[in-house]
């Protein structure tokens, strides 16, 4: 008798299985419980997985109702490489659908800036660029200069206070959310990432430098966006996260 | 950029694992060991919690590496799945490994990942002539990709396969012929495993094949019981190792001589001290025979 | 706006913003840098404490588990204008 890793595996993740034959006690009896052994384990581990990289998204909706929801998210999504620090990216999409939270609308975003802050950890070392290096160039090649981001830094674009709403449910300090959209860069000065909401503008203009666009060309498109784009005080939050790391000239596109 | 590329300087400085107590590396350890990691002399840390291109994870391990020998234990390879081994993943640890340069390499004996979905647990397999083939199949290609002997760790057995033909032990000794590999003798998924299906600790140690064991693990794990009431025990990582292992782990002592011991304590983790006195503990067992 | 005029707007805002940031600090020796709060390595070998139930336990999420509603939401409805709720159905949805 003998038991296929591919019975074993559908028989962990449905308990409404039996047991697979062919697994059995010292006796030789079926296993039973035995094998619920490796059921609690699958789903323990990659609840608390779960629980490692969405703590606000735990807190929101409460540990008692995360983990139920992790059991259902876990059957439906396997991790698909065994590091579990990439775990849980599909978490935005299924609480999009889950009709439990249905309500409750802001829960993908923040779970989006959950998931930034986890990739911007473990992200590449990248040393912020020399302020002289930007001071250096000419005011007419500055237009088509491309800015270049460290490979920590991202940026997630709510029409909820995504940050504001991670902020509250992380530092108890922090204020109470107010109803807007926010865009939210998450960046990460030395090892420690940071989440900013970002002034009016910021998301279109960060959008538009990560896609490509000169400096010129994203100024044009975050003041088409927003009547009072302030670049310096986007630059200024760009320069003091240490997000830009290098520059290039360019042609606009 | 994080200097990880391979071309570059290792960061190790150690070249072997001693035959010293260790402890399975936890970050929020950081600054207790750095500052005084006695009786601790090695580290062990989980090949996939590394596998990132940087941050704070490898800024530790980088300066971890520079002060005492690391041993890589890999979680996730599948080295017991009927598939082939994930290409990707050997990639990253081949590429952990150049950067690192690590003292050792071990992974166990069990299986984790079917057809692309990882199920984060190590699972028993069947013994048999066609599983044999394929584990040792699969430690080939680990010890040919890293370019290193490997150390192939025994489980923790919660149930037995009707089709097993070989003995667990028989098993091992097969893979570590066929190959050259080593082997992580795991002192508490013995005692696991000898009380789950019933059998005697004493005979699984003497029937083992001593002479290739490079290491020794030791954890705490906890009861609960099956279907009958029998002693079940579980593979917790989550307190402090029992007596009873302690006692089999001076045991096999005796038999092989001091060998690298590592203290595992993965969930409910302590504080540095408790930590380190379980070290102190198996430093006893190992001073003991080297006086 | 000419493309010169352009240039040197921004090469001011450019001007201002570092000298706003030019009391960012050196970075820290690289040793220092490593003493924070690291996240957990989600990878272990352990397994599930105790227990056998909790990979057992049949989640049917149109059933019992899930009538209740999340922690902190009890008292909410689903917001009557959609995604762009007011400030006042937002709070409701926060744990206090």
């Amino acid at each position: 008798m003998t038991v296929t890793q591919n019975e074993f595996t559908k028989a962990i993740l449905d308990a409404d299985l039996p047991v697979p034959d062919g697994l059995c006690n010292p006796e030789g009896a079926p296993a039973g419980k035995r094998f619920s052994v490796y059921r609690n384990n699958v789903a323990v581990s990659l609840s608390e997985a779960l629980e490692v990289t969405f703590p606000v998204i735990r807190k929101l909706v409460g540990n008692e109702f995360f983990t139920a929801m992790a059991g259902v998210f876990l059957r439906q999504h396997q991790p698909t490489s065994p590091m579990l620090m990439l775990y849980g990216a599909d978490m935005p999409a299924f609480l999009d659908s889950f009709p439990p939270v249905a309500h409750l609308g802001y829960l993908p975003d923040v779970a989006r800036v959950e998931l930034a802050l986890c990739r911007s950890y473990h992200a590449a070392d990248a040393p912020a660029i020399d302020p002289e290096t930007l001071q250096s160039i000419a005011p007419d090649a500055l237009l088509s200069s491309r800015l270049h981001l460290a490979p920590s830094v991202h940026l997630v674009r709510s029409d909820w206070p995504a940050a504001a709403l991670f902020h509250a449910n992380s530092d108890p300090d922090a204020p109470k959310p107010k109803m807007q959209a926010e865009d939210v860069l998450i960046t990460r000065p030395e090892y420690d990432p940071e989440v900013t909401a970002l002034p009016p503008g910021g998301g279109a203009f960060i959008a538009a430098l990560m896609d490509g666009a000169t400096l010129g060309e994203a100024d044009k498109t975050a003041t088409i966006a927003t009547g009072d784009f302030d670049l310096t005080e986007v630059l200024g939050l760009l320069l003091s996260k240490a997000a830009i790391i290098n520059t290039t000239e360019g042609t606009p596109k | 950029m994080h200097d990880t590329s391979p071309a570059k300087t290792s960061p190790a400085k150690f070249r072997t694992v001693p035959n010293r107590p260790g402890v399975g590396y936890k970050p929020q350890h950081f600054t207790a060991i750095m500052e005084d990691a006695s009786p601790v002399e090695w580290l062990e840390i989980h090949a996939e919690n590394y596998m990132g291109d940087g941050g704070r994870p490898l800024a530790q391990l980088r300066h971890l590496a520079e002060k005492f020998p690391i041993s890589v234990h890999g979680v996730g390879l599948s080295i017991g799945g009927k598939d082939p081994l994930d290409p990707e993943h050997l990639k990253r640890l081949k590429h952990l490994c150049d950067w690192l340069n690590p003292a050792s390499f071990s992974e166990h004996l069990a299986w984790s990942t079917h057809e692309g979905h990882y199920l984060n647990d190590l699972i028993a397999l069947p013994y048999t002539e066609e599983t044999v083939t394929n584990v040792a199949d699969h430690v080939a290609q680990v010890q040919d990709v890293l370019g290193r002997k490997m150390l192939l760790e025994n489980p923790s057995s919660y149930l037995a396969f009707a089709e097993s033909t070989l003995s667990e032990v028989d098993f091992l000794a097969e893979v570590v012929k066929r190959t050259g590999c080593g082997l992580l003798l795991d002192i508490n998924n013995v005692f696991i495993s000898v009380t789950n299906q019933k059998t005697d600790a004493i005979a699984y140690i003497d029937s083992f094949p001593l002479e290739y064991v490079g290491e020794f693990h030791l954890g705490g794990h906890d009861e609960d019981e099956d279907d009958d009431g029998a002693l079940l025990l579980i593979d917790s990582h989550g307190r402090e190792v029992v007596d009873p292992v302690w006692a089999l782990f001076d045991y096999t002592l005796n038999k092989t001589g001091p060998r690298p011991t590592l203290i595992e304590w993965d969930a409910n983790v302590p504080d540095w001290p408790e930590l380190a006195a379980e070290a102190a503990r198996a430093a006893q067992i190992l001073d003991k025979l080297t006086v | 706006m000419s493309y010169h005029v352009k240039s040197f707007a921004v090469a001011g805002a450019l001007a201002a913003a570092l000298t706003a940031t030019s009391t960012v600090p050196a970075a820290a020796a690289a040793k220092e840098k490593c003493y924070g709060i690291s996240l957990a390595g989600a990878n272990d070998c352990k397994a599930g404490a105790g227990t056998t139930c909790a990979g057992s336990s049949v989640v049917d999420y149109q059933g019992n588990a899930f009538t209740m509603v999340p922690a902190g939401t009890c008292t909410t409805t689903e917001l009557p204008e959609g995604r762009m709720g007011s400030l006042e159905e937002l709070e409701r949805d926060l744990p206090a």
